[in-house]
Order: C-alpha cells, then sequence, then structure tokens
C-alpha cells in the first residue's frame, strides 16, 4: 500500500468533498464518476504494487 | 417523554417534591437581589454553586416541583468533574455513575472500531462516567441547598423580563399570584425553549440536521460493561444506527435512529416501541427480562444566540446553544458555561472587576459552541448521512476499517474535551515557548501528586499561582506579588512545587518530577491560573511584572 497519508483535517475534508460530488453527478452516473475518480487518483500511486494492494483490500471490504 | 400507559412513575427513583414557599414579594416586600437564575437544572444550580463560591447570593426560579424528569443528559466527561470537585459534589457524582474509557463500533454486526479514551492512575476521575440527570441534579440541588447564600423558588414560572442598564425586572407567576422580582444580574439557564430569550426577542441560529432518534431507557438486569456501543447498519435496526450506554442501577440507555420516511406517532406508540427496542436487545445477546422506563425522540441541532450576553442577562446552557447528543457535548459544555461566567460574574456583582469582564463570556464560551459545532457536524454526519453520498462514503470507510487504520480515524465519536480559549480577550501571549504543559487558556491538568493528592486539590477558590522551584523554596518577590493576587476575599493562592522539601514552607512535593514534567517546567517557571482552572498566563522563567499584568488582564482590566 501506499505509506504517505493526507492529515486527518485534509482527510475530512476531502471526504466531504467526495460526499458533495456524488451527490451531484447523481445516483445513474455514480458509477462512472468512481471509476474515473479511481483512474485519476491511481496516477499518483507510486507503483502497480501499490494499486494492486488497494484493490485488493477494497474487494475484501466489499464481500 | 412517554412511559408505559399502565405507569406515570419512575421504576427506580423517587422525585422529590420541591414546596412553594411564599416569596416577600408577594407581601409587599422589594428585595433587590444580586443574581437571579432561572432555571434549577444542572446548568443553572452549577452557576449558582459557582457564584456563592464566590460569595455572592442568588436566588433560583423555577417553574417545576420536582427534578426534570424524562430525555436528558447521562455522559460526564472527566473536565466537567474537575469543575464538579471545586464546587465541593463530584464524590457524589462518582459514588455513583459508572466510569468508562472505551466504545466499540459494529457494522453489520461486525467490531470495527475500539475507541480508548487516555485513563492511567494518575488521572482523578474517568475520562467520561454515565450518570442518569436526576441524579445530577439532586446531588447539585442538595448541594445548594446546603449553602444558605442559594435560595430555592420552585414553582415559580417566568412570564416575563425587562432588561435595563441598572438591572433586571422578572414577572413571575406561582401558585399564589404573580409578583415583579428586582435582581442586579440574571443567567438564564432555562433549556432550550427559554422563556427568557423568547421574552428579550432573541432567537437561536443555525441548522437542523438529518435522522430522528428515539430514546428509550430500559431497566434490565446485564452484566455487560459500562461502555459506549454504537452499531451501524445492524440486525437490531436495519439501514440505521443504534448506540447504548449502560447507566446505574441496572438502566440501559438504547437510542435508534428512524428510518427516514417513518411516520412518527406510529414510530412513538408503545407498542412499535417494545418490538423495536426487543429486536435491539435480541441483538445484544440479552435474555433476562426488561422492562421500558421511558422513551423520547431527538432530532439534531446546531444552534446559538449571537451574543450569549445581553446587558445585565447572560444565557448558559441549552438557553444559548443546542448541540447535538454525538460526542456528549450539551450538558458539558452547559456546565463549563456555568464555571466560566460564574466567577466573573460574582467579580463584577462585588465590584472586584470592571463590567467588561463579562464581554469575555460570549467570544470563550461561544467561541467553545462553534468549536463543537465543527466537530459535531461531522459525527452527526457519520452517524445520520444526510445524502447518498455521505451514505455511500460512510458505509465504506466502516467496510474498510476492519482492515485498515485510515478510515478508523473517521469512526472516532470525537467524545467532550475541554475548550482552550485561545485569543481570549483574558489570556496573555504564550510568549516563552514552553515544550509541554497546557497552553494559555487551556485548563490545568488534574495530576496525581506525590502525596497522592491531585493537582486541583491544592488550586484556592480564586487565582492560584503555580512556582516550580528548585530548591523549595519561593523568591520574596514572588510571595509579594501572589499576595497582591486577592480579588476581594478571594486570597489567591500560591503552590510551590518543588523536586525537594524546604525547611520553613509548605510545598508540594514532586520527587520523581512528573508535575514539572507535563507543564513543561524549569527552577523558576510559573503559571497563573483562573478560578475556573484556565491557564491565563504561563512564564518559563519568573519576571517581575509579567504576572501582574497577566492577572489585571484575566480581571477585564487591559482588554483592549
Amino acid at each position: 500500500m501506499i505509506d504517505q497519508q493526507l492529515p486527518s483535517a485534509d482527510f475530512e475534508a476531502a471526504y466531504e468533498l467526495l460526499a458533495a460530488a456524488i451527490d451531484r453527478v447523481g445516483r445513474e452516473r455514480e458509477s462512472e464518476f468512481l471509476a474515473r475518480l479511481a483512474l485519476l487518483l491511481m496516477q499518483f500511486a507510486p507503483d502497480e504494487a501499490a494499486v494492486s494492494a488497494a484493490l485488493a483490500a477494497a474487494e475484501v471490504a466489499s464481500r | 417523554m412517554s412511559r408505559p400507559g399502565s405507569r406515570a412513575h419512575s421504576l427506580y427513583f423517587d422525585y422529590p417534591h420541591f414546596a412553594f414557599v411564599r416569596p416577600p414579594e408577594l407581601d409587599g416586600g422589594r428585595p433587590r437581589h444580586t443574581v437571579a437564575v432561572v432555571g434549577a437544572g444542572p446548568v443553572g444550580v452549577t452557576a449558582a454553586l459557582e457564584l456563592a463560591r464566590h460569595g455572592v447570593p442568588v436566588v433560583i426560579l423555577d417553574d417545576k416541583a420536582t427534578l426534570n424528569d424524562g430525555s436528558r443528559a447521562i455522559c460526564i466527561a472527566r473536565h466537567s468533574l474537575e469543575g464538579l470537585q471545586q464546587l465541593g459534589v463530584a464524590e457524589r457524582f462518582t459514588a455513583k455513575a459508572l466510569g468508562w474509557t472505551h466504545g466499540t463500533s459494529y457494522f453489520r454486526g461486525q467490531p470495527v472500531f475500539r475507541l480508548e479514551m487516555p485513563h492511567s492512575a494518575d488521572e482523578r476521575f474517568h475520562p467520561m462516567v454515565n450518570l442518569q440527570q436526576q441524579y445530577i441534579e439532586q446531588f447539585l440541588v442538595e448541594r445548594a441547598q446546603a449553602e444558605p447564600s442559594i435560595e430555592f423558588r420552585w414553582q415559580n414560572r417566568v412570564l416575563d423580563v425587562q432588561a435595563h442598564e441598572q438591572g433586571v425586572e422578572v414577572r413571575i407567576a406561582t401558585p399564589q399570584g404573580e409578583y415583579h422580582l428586582t435582581a442586579d444580574y440574571l443567567l438564564a439557564a432555562d433549556g432550550a425553549r427559554s422563556v427568557v430569550r423568547q421574552a428579550l426577542g432573541l432567537k437561536l441560529a443555525g441548522a437542523a440536521h438529518e435522522g430522528r432518534y428515539v430514546i428509550v431507557d430500559v431497566k434490565m438486569r446485564s452484566d455487560y460493561p459500562t461502555e459506549r456501543r454504537a452499531f451501524f447498519d445492524c440486525p437490531g435496526n436495519p439501514g440505521a444506527t443504534v448506540l447504548v450506554h449502560r447507566q446505574p442501577d441496572d438502566i440501559w440507555r438504547i437510542d435508534y435512529q428512524l428510518d427516514e420516511g417513518e411516520d412518527e406517532t406510529l414510530a412513538l406508540a408503545e407498542s412499535t416501541i417494545r418490538t423495536r427496542v426487543a429486536a435491539i436487545i435480541a441483538m445484544l445477546g440479552e435474555t433476562a427480562p426488561w422492562e421500558l422506563e421511558w422513551w423520547s425522540v431527538y432530532k439534531a441541532y446546531t444552534l446559538c444566540l449571537d451574543d450569549y450576553r445581553h446587558g445585565r442577562v447572560m444565557f448558559c446552557g441549552d438557553a444559548a446553544h443546542l448541540v447535538p447528543i454525538f460526542g456528549v457535548r450539551g450538558l458539558n459544555s452547559g456546565l463549563a458555561d456555568a464555571l466560566n461566567i460564574g466567577w466573573k460574574l460574582a467579580y463584577v456583582a462585588r465590584g472586584f472587576a470592571p463590567e467588561r469582564l463579562l464581554d469575555s463570556y460570549t467570544p470563550e464560551r461561544r467561541g467553545a459552541t462553534l468549536d463543537i459545532f465543527a466537530q459535531a457536524i461531522k459525527s452527526t454526519r457519520f452517524m445520520s448521512p444526510p445524502s447518498r453520498g455521505h451514505r455511500l462514503l460512510r458505509d465504506a470507510a466502516l467496510a474498510l476499517a476492519v482492515e485498515h487504520a485510515f478510515a478508523r480515524r473517521l469512526l472516532d465519536p470525537r467524545q467532550s474535551q475541554p475548550y482552550t480559549y485561545a485569543g481570549s480577550p483574558l489570556s496573555s501571549v504564550d510568549e516563552d515557548g514552553f515544550a509541554s504543559g497546557p497552553v494559555v487558556g487551556a485548563t490545568l491538568a488534574n495530576r496525581r501528586c506525590e502525596d497522592v493528592s491531585f493537582l486541583l486539590d491544592h488550586l484556592g477558590p480564586g487565582f492560584t499561582l503555580l512556582y516550580f522551584s528548585g530548591d523549595g523554596e519561593a523568591p520574596d518577590e514572588v510571595r509579594a506579588c501572589s499576595r497582591g493576587l486577592a480579588v476581594g476575599d478571594d486570597a489567591a493562592r500560591l503552590v510551590v512545587i518543588a523536586r525537594h522539601a524546604a525547611a520553613n514552607a509548605p510545598v508540594l512535593l514532586d520527587g520523581d518530577g512528573r508535575l514539572f514534567a507535563v507543564h513543561g517546567a524549569q527552577a523558576g517557571s510559573c503559571y497563573l491560573i483562573r478560578p475556573d482552572r484556565h491557564v491565563c498566563g504561563r512564564w518559563r522563567q519568573w519576571r517581575a511584572g509579567c504576572v501582574e499584568r497577566a492577572f489585571e488582564r484575566a480581571l477585564g482590566g487591559d482588554i483592549l
């Protein structure tokens, strides 16, 4: 995984921004929006292993 | 607030009856009171006790003939207990209350977060205790009844308030007729539906938040330890949230969220309550018989007055602000209001400080309210997501929290903390670069001392000067300075903290240097402490004049 973490205040602010963005795009386009966001954020990952680890964690949490 | 149809009384608490006592005003007397407090709830009585501690007589007006009943606060934070200790009533609280340090959050039946509040043998009080509000009120009222300078006027209903430059006129209804009461100052602690606030034409401003919660108290035997339990999307309330707290006398507080479109009348019917509570108790794995004590409904608000002072009328507690229950800040912030305005009003009323000292009440306590709002809005949005976006993210965070610490940060219920009066007009600049210790504006920590007492045991009723000594002696100029910090008959107390005992003067021994360390102190350091335990100045090295100037400023003498 990626070692570097957002500071708590930034993380909480980003959480609110993302919630508001999901609401703006609406339920019908929510999946597309989240997929595009995942791709955009993926470019900031340091390597493929970090992306793989994040994908695995998300899959586990979605079971 | 409702009880089961067949029963009007509590299962476990005998509510006292407070008789009406005919006031002298009904027989033509026109006594002028120094301070009138409206509301004999915990905030009003705490304010009265603090005023009495500083020598000011108080009359408390309340329309009831007993204590408050029903949906009320149960969680008292450590910093509130420290304030109650100064009023001489904390021991009754700790003898009855249930202390707790932990909490667990569950998502779809699985534990996802463990709350651990710092606690050790160096602390006098638990970080949080649970106690029903009627006990809180009983202990405070009984303490106040023993105080000759506090007069209770039960069954006295405030009808109107007229505030003038020279005083306050209150029109009051009693079982034997109406009368007018005159006071120099009035403290409004009459709750969310404050009559005083309405009489002065003032309104709370702010926001209402998503989510309605039914609050139920249940009597049930269980050995489950005292901790906060939060259940998200759980079998006992699918898709919604449940909170469970243990209280004394085998009483359990259950808060459960209603569905968005759920009819409130139907939801509050006794049969519905029994069905919903049974499902939650089954989820908890409890099998003992249980009885309903009472139930009510709750919605979260972040509302406050623009100004907590209107001339000679000051507002405290729910009369000044409404905060969500999540994080247990309602009663705790109300008690902090009472302790803050109590000493200030006492010193002004007795002529020991200028009236502008009261101007510091709003920036300090409304500042605390706005800080609470910022924290409570986050907690409330997590407990009751206001939109689909928030709901999706909240559930994602809960699912990831099982394995990932970063997501657990969002689950922290942000429990009540003492507020630091940073930027208060009463605080001096924290100029000496301490590496640790309570900053200017923060509360003093109640650390255990070597003689098994705690630091707050050594504070005086007025200001306190802590002086850290290398050899157990305090220089003559420090002692002379401390003598000059008296406010009326509230002499400042000098507490000399030393690594070694002195030959001729009492010291608070700190052989292992713990008190030095937690205050970032060296030989010659000093802290000036207000009557409400907040630091108003500190210096790494004693310098002539600094303490005196900070003291003058803390009394409103140097407010820009």
